[in-house]
């Protein structure tokens, strides 16, 4: 396992999700007249003013009012997601100067599928952990594309998770220890200058997503000499609402562990926002002294597992912003024909 | 041209920076050069809090050049909470939601796409506060 030198931890932590939700059902009746299961309830849309970019900000603007520290004491904003909404000119530069972050402040984007944003989170535990810098903010946000009638459109959504992290004395929740596990394994991927991903047959699911996510968290609990039973919380990546489950329940963890940071079956999969906007909730109600496990995936394929305390800063810090509740409250729900036409599906000649 | 007209107003429509005197306390938005024969550092920047209410507002059912595949869209405008008032789309809203005098909170959104050869236009939009 990794630990930096210096202690660090979550100072503030904010979500977003967009206002608009679709019906996996409604998504259903125009692909397979309705028949048929479905892998979650609805997915959230991005609004047609949004992107990765604007999710960021929202959600950064969250976690900065929960940390309460001024932004010129930020020194990276750094964003993960495979939606960038250039390929290139970096989402963190736009991203720092909203949050008025620059210009002395490193910014740069983070790639690796679902798990772009705790590759963000790795490096700003190491950058804080090296004393190298007091504060950094670790992003993960995305408004995910996928092919008309492809499996992935009924899960591919838009959520963002933000998270500074700072010295572990200021937390609101100590981050213990990490481990990172990646393979090259071919389950999902999108060639350069192609519009939508595509899955690799036989390597999704097993050798993919189970075997990157359990080989990380076995680890990270058997090198801290824990169990499952250990942690009062758990968070697993989620691209739909039957896989976080199922290897939650491999790993031994149960139902009500996992069920605050479950929110899949309500927005879908969020790719790099998955596993924190999870986390985002699961802080929204966990008290002083409890443990949260995530883990993060991202085909290609790796995992990364963390291993979090919270403090007695949670309490005063947590009502700061709004709570992920708030978001996934206020949902309007659009048919297909509203969701193609936002999602640019609409070939207007 | 419109890359650079685009780009200098970034911190005021990405975070709604305006300028307050460093005297009287006055805010204004947007921010102005100094007056002739007024003292340069008279002003100071300053990002506003984004926190206001809705003085008025309208429904866009022709939108201009870029804006077609939106309307109809609400515009308003938002007195801030330090004084000034600011001209703006309203967003993550319909017009049944909106009510003269409600408290709106300032977000940053795309404003316009200029095409595939050319930037993403970023800033502040107002939406009905979320709690």
């Amino acid at each position: 396992m990794m630990k930096p030198e210096r202690p660090v931890g979550l100072i503030g932590y904010g979500a977003y999700v967009p206002r608009y939700r679709i019906a996996a059902r409604e998504i259903a009746r125009i692909w397979t007249d309705g028949q048929g299961g479905v892998p979650v309830d609805a997915k959230s849309v991005p609004g047609p003013d949004e992107d990765t970019i604007t999710l960021s900000i929202e959600a950064a603007r969250n976690a900065l009012a929960r940390a309460g520290v001024a932004i010129e004491q930020v020194s990276a904003v750094w964003v993960g997601s495979e939606s960038h909404p250039y390929s290139v000119k970096p989402s963190g530069t736009i991203v720092a100067e909203a949050l008025g972050a620059t210009p002395w402040v490193s910014a740069a984007d983070f790639e690796f599928a679902c798990k772009a944003g705790s590759e963000a989170l790795t490096a700003a535990m190491a950058l804080v952990g090296s004393g190298m810098a007091n504060y950094a903010m670790a992003i993960g946000a995305d408004t995910a594309q996928s092919r008309p009638s492809d499996a992935l459109e009924y899960t591919a959504s838009a959520g963002a998770g933000a998270l500074l992290i700072g010295p572990a004395a200021e937390a609101v929740a100590t981050i213990d220890a990490t481990v990172s596990y990646v393979s090259d394994t071919p389950d999902f991927f999108r060639r350069a200058d192609r519009p939508y991903p595509v899955h690799g047959n036989r390597f999704t699911g097993e050798p993919a997503y189970f075997h990157q996510i359990q080989s990380a968290a076995q680890r990270l609990m058997s090198d801290m000499g824990k169990t499952a039973k250990d942690f009062t919380y758990a968070i697993f990546h989620q691209p739909n609402a039957k896989f976080p489950q199922a290897v939650a329940k491999r790993l031994g963890f149960s139902d009500s562990q996992i069920a605050p940071g479950l929110l899949s079956p309500q927005i879908g999969n969020t790719y790099s926002g998955a596993a924190m906007v999870g986390l985002c909730a699961t802080l929204d109600v966990a008290q002083p002294g409890e443990t949260i496990f995530i883990t993060t995936y991202g085909s290609g394929a790796g995992s990364d597992a963390y291993a979090l305390t919270v403090t007695e800063q949670i309490l005063e810090r947590r009502n700061r912003a709004p709570l992920t509740e708030a978001y996934l409250k206020r949902q309007v729900f659009i048919d297909y024909a509203v969701y193609a036409k936002w999602i640019g599906k609409l070939v207007m000649g | 041209m419109e890359i650079a007209r685009h780009w200098r107003q970034r911190a005021a429509r990405y975070r709604l920076q305006g300028q307050r005197h460093r005297e009287t306390g006055e805010v204004r938005f947007p921010a102005q050069p100094p007056a002739i024969g007024e003292d340069p550092t008279a002003w100071e920047a300053v990002d506003l809090s984004g926190r206001g209410e809705l003085y008025s507002f309208s429904v866009l059912r022709q939108g201009p050049d870029g804006y077609e595949g939106l309307v109809p869209y609400p515009v308003g405008m938002v007195r801030l909470e330090e004084g000034p008032l600011v001209a703006a789309q309203l967003t993550d809203c319909a017009e049944a939601d909106l009510a003269i005098g409600q408290p709106v909170e300032m977000v940053t959104r795309q404003l316009l796409d200029t095409g595939e050869d050319n930037v993403l236009v970023y800033g502040y939009k107002f939406r009905p506060v979320l709690v």
